[in-house]
């Protein structure tokens, strides 16, 4: 069971978290005016990296609040977690790595 | 003769206490301290088992958690019978029963062992290769013929009356088995003040020094060491030791699960005490302590009960006070059998010789033995045990420089002890991703970089003299403590023992003179594979280890490569022609040894395997006969049976009394969600598909809620409480989804917004009041509010107060009569329930459950989320398109429903059908063709979600979803069931009070 750190509440069990996919992915400020495929790309299509991936998580059985984090996919390794709203942080090589080890 | 291999003054068990058991119906007598394997043997019974696939006879090959033959039932009775114990790690108490298993009729005589001489016939890759076979072959010949013949125990058929505990817990360090290393790592970091776990998987802390009567530590025998250190830790507050306590599943983040048996080895336990306790463990570092595990060598009749690890010989002349045999032969490739070989001479056991397969053995300890006037044979090597219950010879044979092996001589022995080395068990550390690097001086994986904060020490790593151990142990518990916060100093101790085990070993099968042997020379004792099997895997073409493990099955459940692997390792290394390093090494997986299922259900049980959501008004139902059934976690009344009613009559009844009268239904199970904020009403705009500005205060509007994706997630009555705020019901499975995603467009999308969401759904007990009937008996009860048609028209809502009990009344329906849904605080709900209850004695108020509701909203053509529609319908699809305002720029899936496949005219959307048998009930699910006559595969336009009978209507209805549906009303379509097609017409949706007359009274 991972443990997950939440910006707000600190380290908590997995069980505590429900994840909500791929960050950074802003809906459309004008929905209607985009084209069916700019629309389906938003909708639909998500990275899936072999690596490190910024996804949400939602603190369900806590605080209830939404933030991000850096997970490698291969590892269960958390980078970092974050306050949604932040821009997704720069991580150097040598944190990458050990996140991937 | 009872206990005639019993060896007085040796052993840790209680001669004093005796105690009586039953191994397969036949008394036996042990001591206290014994496991059934070693009170067994101490009665000269090494037959305990017959094997997995060829029902070969077995005895106890070790004496611990690695045994692979002598599985037994335990205890007696449908329930309380645990099938596939090790009898090596049963404890024995008094009373204790105990059965073999795999044979019929009897252990002796096994017809089964017939297998054996089918064995060409039952090569690796058997199963896969008879699945190409005819496949009804398989089905009526083979495989009841080999479920029967194959298999393990036999599985307890009633429920386990057995309660079982689960704990989570935390600490500084845990550290994984208790022997030399793991007791060094607990006090070194113990002493340091750190909350320290040491788990222990036998009944007793020590580990190999149990077994150890030569060692001296700082001047004191072993087994008296270990008691000092014990002792010590006890006086520990932040010590806690676990025995009877196996480490089986290395999880992320250092979360580790033990697995504490509890009441097994006791024979009268506590009645309250729980059988076994599951641990969770989050440890900021562990240690890992678990040992090594001896090898057994390959060769001809390797499995003949009496042959055994040298170890296991050890550990029951030591441990146990037991003799193995009276005269033995040892075949060794490491010097740690000459102590056993000492130890049993010393204790009066024959040993007739010692064939090792070195060319020039030499060391203190084997000229220990030449002077204990003992034969070595150096560089000979074994040929094949003879015997059949029971070995009663063996043949060595010279292993002459060319590799060849020379002529064999027969030595009589009823104890073969066979030693290749000692492999470190990694499964932990495997399992907790770490690396393993092959250490090529010892010819075994080694733990290599750790991919959590954990560190090996001792056997389980390849250090192996007892000096080392302790060294290593102690400081592997002051880096864990250290990298824990705590600073420790390392203990030292000195250590008097001259063995120096491990450095030798072997992988592979052994040398052989000739062809047509090691048919029999087993690899896997447990799931019966040879060597032959693993050689016969690689020339049909498989390559990679993990492939040769599942052809053969070797190394596969319960074993998880214990005994195995190496061996294994090296015929397949061998036959392939590559180094062992190159051919890689198969996954640990977890558990490490069987955990029961009880144990991991633990409390997760019976009434408490879910949390079980009750109504305030739940009481009231329970006492008035009401059959529930369960709707997500909430129990739900069903229908409300009078007299001997079945569900279809009071179905019938409790509708047409809401139709002519009044019925009360409890609706507290609604999802309930508090809208509040200046931006409300914009945010209420962006979720639901609807308009949201112009709902005035005191009105209610239906909301139908749509994901992005365009399609149907959610509906219910929303009302506008003040400017600000809403009162939003969702359905009763759908609230916390409706939560989540308003939380996640709140926050993650529209944090601008000045919005707060609170779940309300168990503030609020709703009494659902229905019928004609419904305001003359609320009017009085309502504290003066005017509820008439005027000032309370369908689709507006009142605050007021209901018996002085605050309320939020709504006017609506669900079952297009005259309704009202009344809103009180749930404490207050079960008594303004009884106040609505009494009060409609007069005109026959009739309570309805889900039932009645299902019917009379289909009556009505109104859908249900999840029935009618299944995550594919749009608002249109579900003949909601007048709900979706055109006026807004936007809302949650707009987008969505623009795109040109969500307005196809060949959509699915709802109907009404009725059959032309006004008797028939169709049923829910079925699928709906255009022709009687439909050729298959049928071209399906779609399905009835709801169908009832319909006691208002007199004949049966129901709902579908038909692609073009609505087009299609006026035509027949088909339902075809099984032996024959029901014929329905398509309607609109509506079937009762089609201009809605009976709502708006
Ligand atoms: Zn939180």
């Amino acid at each position: 069971m991972l443990l997950i750190r939440c910006p707000y509440c600190g380290e908590r069990s997995e069980i505590e978290f429900a994840n909500g996919g791929e960050a950074h992915i802003a809906r459309p400020a004008d929905p209607m005016s985009r084209t069916d495929e700019e629309w389906a790309q938003y909708l639909y299509m998500r990275d899936n990296p072999k690596g490190l991936i910024a996804e949400r998580w939602r603190h369900a059985h806590g605080c209830n609040r939404f933030f991000n984090a850096l997970r490698d996919t291969r590892t269960d390794r958390f980078v970092m977690t974050y306050e949604m709203g932040r821009p997704r942080p720069e991580i150097d090589a040598a944190t990458a790595a050990e996140a991937a080890r | 003769m009872s206990q005639a291999f019993r060896v007085p003054g040796h052993g840790r068990v209680d001669p004093a206490r005796t105690v009586s058991f039953t191994f397969d119906g036949r008394r036996f007598q042990g001591q206290a301290g014994d496991t059934l394997a070693s009170a067994l043997l101490a009665n000269g019974h090494h037959l305990m088992g017959r094997s997995f696939k060829y029902h070969r006879p077995r005895g106890a090959v070790s004496a611990g958690s690695d045994e692979p033959n002598a599985l037994v039932a335990v205890g007696s009775g449908p329930a309380l019978q645990t099938p596939n114990l090790r009898a090596t790690q049963v404890e024995l108490y008094e009373g204790l029963t105990a059965v073999s298993q795999n044979r019929f009729p009897s252990l002796k005589f096994d017809l089964g062992a017939v297998n054996t001489l089918a064995a060409p016939l039952l090569p690796a890759g058997f199963y896969y290769k008879t699945f190409m076979w005819p496949r009804s072959f398989w089905d009526r010949v083979y495989e009841p013929v080999i479920r029967r013949a194959a298999g393990l125990g036999v599985a307890p058929t009633a429920p386990d009356p057995d309660h079982y505990a689960f704990q989570y817990a935390h600490c500084d360090v845990l550290v994984a088995g208790a022997g030399p290393a793991g007791l060094a790592a607990a006090l070194a970091a113990g002493r340091a003040g750190a909350r320290v776990i040491l788990a222990e998987e036998t009944a007793e802390a020590g580990g190999s020094l149990l077994s150890d009567r030569t060692s001296r530590i700082d001047g004191r025998p072993a087994a008296l060491w270990v008691a000092d250190i014990l002792a010590e830790l006890a006086g520990l507050p932040n010590v806690r030791v676990l025995t009877r306590c196996t480490a089986f599943n290395y999880g992320p983040h250092n979360m580790v699960a033990l697995n504490q048996r509890l009441s097994d080895h006791l024979a009268d336990p506590a009645p309250d005490m729980p059988r076994e306790r599951l641990w969770q463990v989050r440890a900021q570092e562990v240690v890992l302590a678990a040992g090594a595990l001896e090898r057994p060598l390959v060769f001809e009749g390797n499995d003949r009960p009496g042959v055994m690890l040298a170890s296991a010989a050890r550990t029951y002349l030591n441990r146990y006070g037991v003799a193995c045999g009276r005269r033995a032969v040892i075949v060794t490739a490491d010097d740690s059998a000459y102590r056993v070989a000492l130890d049993l001479h010393a204790a009066g056991v024959t040993v007739a010789a010692i064939a090792d397969l070195r060319p020039a053995p030499d060391s203190a300890l084997v000229r220990a033995a030449q002077e204990a006037g003992l034969t070595v044979l150096p560089g000979t090597t074994v040929q094949r045990a003879h015997g059949g219950t029971r070995v009663h010879g063996v043949e060595l044979a010279r292993l002459l420089p060319d590799g060849s092996v020379g002529k064999g001589r027969h030595w009589r022995a009823d104890l073969v002890l066979m030693s290749g080395g000692y492999t470190p068990s990694v499964h932990l550390f495997s399992q907790s991703r770490g690396k393993l690097v092959f250490d090529a001086e010892l010819g075994v994986y080694v733990p290599g970089e750790p991919a959590e904060r954990t560190r090996s020490a001792g056997a389980c790593r390849g250090v192996y003299a007892l000096a080392c151990v302790l060294a290593d142990g102690a400081a592997a518990g002051v880096a864990a403590a250290g990298a824990a916060g705590f600073a420790a100093d390392a203990p030292a101790w000195t250590v008097d023992a001259a063995d120096e085990p491990g450095r030798g070993g072997y992988a592979g099968a052994l040398p052989r003179r000739g062809k047509g042997l090691l048919a029999m020379a087993f690899v896997d004792f447990q799931n019966d594979v040879t060597a032959k099997d693993v050689k016969l895997a690689v020339r049909e073409g498989f390559q990679s280890i993990e492939h040769i493990k599942r052809y053969t099955t070797t190394g596969m459940a319960t074993d998880q490569g214990k005994m195995s692997n190496v061996n294994a390792l090296g015929i397949a290394a061998d036959a392939l022609g590559r180094p062992v390093e190159k051919v890689g090494l198969t996954t640990f997986r977890p558990p490490f040894t069987p955990v029961t299922f009880g144990a991991f259900a633990s409390h997760a049980r019976g009434d408490l395997f879910d949390p079980d959501r009750r109504t305030p008004i739940d009481p009231w139902a329970r006492a008035q006969g009401a059959v529930f059934e369960d709707v997500g976690l909430w129990r739900r009344a069903r229908y409300f049976p009078r007299g001997s009613e079945d569900m279809e009559a009071a179905v019938r009844r409790e509708c047409l009394a809401v139709r002519g009268g009044v019925g009360i239904f409890d609706a507290s199970t609604l999802g309930k969600i508090e809208v509040v904020g200046p931006d409300a009403a914009t945010f209420m705009n962006r979720m639901y598909v609807n308009a949201w500005t112009k709902l005035g205060v005191g009105r209610c509007r239906y909301g139908l809620m749509c994901r992005e994706n365009g399609f149907v997630y959610d509906d219910g009555v929303v009302g506008r409480i003040a400017q600000d705020r809403f009162h939003v019901t969702t359905t009763t499975g759908g609230a916390p989804g409706v939560l989540a995603l308003m939380e996640d467009y709140l926050q993650t999308e529209w944090p601008e917004l000045d919005v707060w969401l609170t779940s309300t759904t168990e503030e609020w007990a709703v009494i659902a009041l229905q019928g004609p009937s419904a305001r003359a008996v609320l009017a009085p009860l309502v504290d003066g509010l005017d509820i008439s048609a005027e000032a309370l028209p369908h689709m507006s809502l009142a605050e007021g107060t209901i018996g002085g009990v605050p309320m939020r009344l709504f006017r609506v329906s669900f079952t297009g009569e005259l309704g009202f849904e009344i809103n009180v605080p749930a404490r207050h709900g079960r008594a303004v329930w009884q106040a609505i209850w009494d009060a409609g004695q007069g005109v026959g108020i009739t309570p309805y459950g889900t039932e009645t509701m299902h019917v009379l909203r289909a009556e009505k053509g109104y859908i249900i989320v999840g029935q009618e529609t299944d995550g594919t319908a749009t608002p249109d699809d579900a003949g909601c398109g007048w709900a979706v305002s055109k006026a807004k720029a936007d809302f949650v899936g707009k987008r969505s429903l623009a795109l040109p496949a969500m307005q196809a005219p060949d959509r699915k959307q709802l109907v009404g059908l009725l059959t032309e048998a006004a008797w028939e009930v169709l049923e829910e699910g079925a699928q709906l063709v255009a022709r009687p006559d439909e050729a298959i595969p049928m071209r399906v336009l779609g399905h009835v979600t709801s169908s009832y009978f319909s006691a208002t209507l007199g004949r049966s209805i129901a709902l579908a979803m038909v692609s073009g549906g609505r087009a299609r009303v006026g035509e027949t379509l088909y339902v075809p069931m099984e032996g024959r097609t029901i014929a329905v017409t398509v309607t609109k949706p509506v079937f009762y009070d089609v201009e809605g007359a009976r709502l708006n009274v």
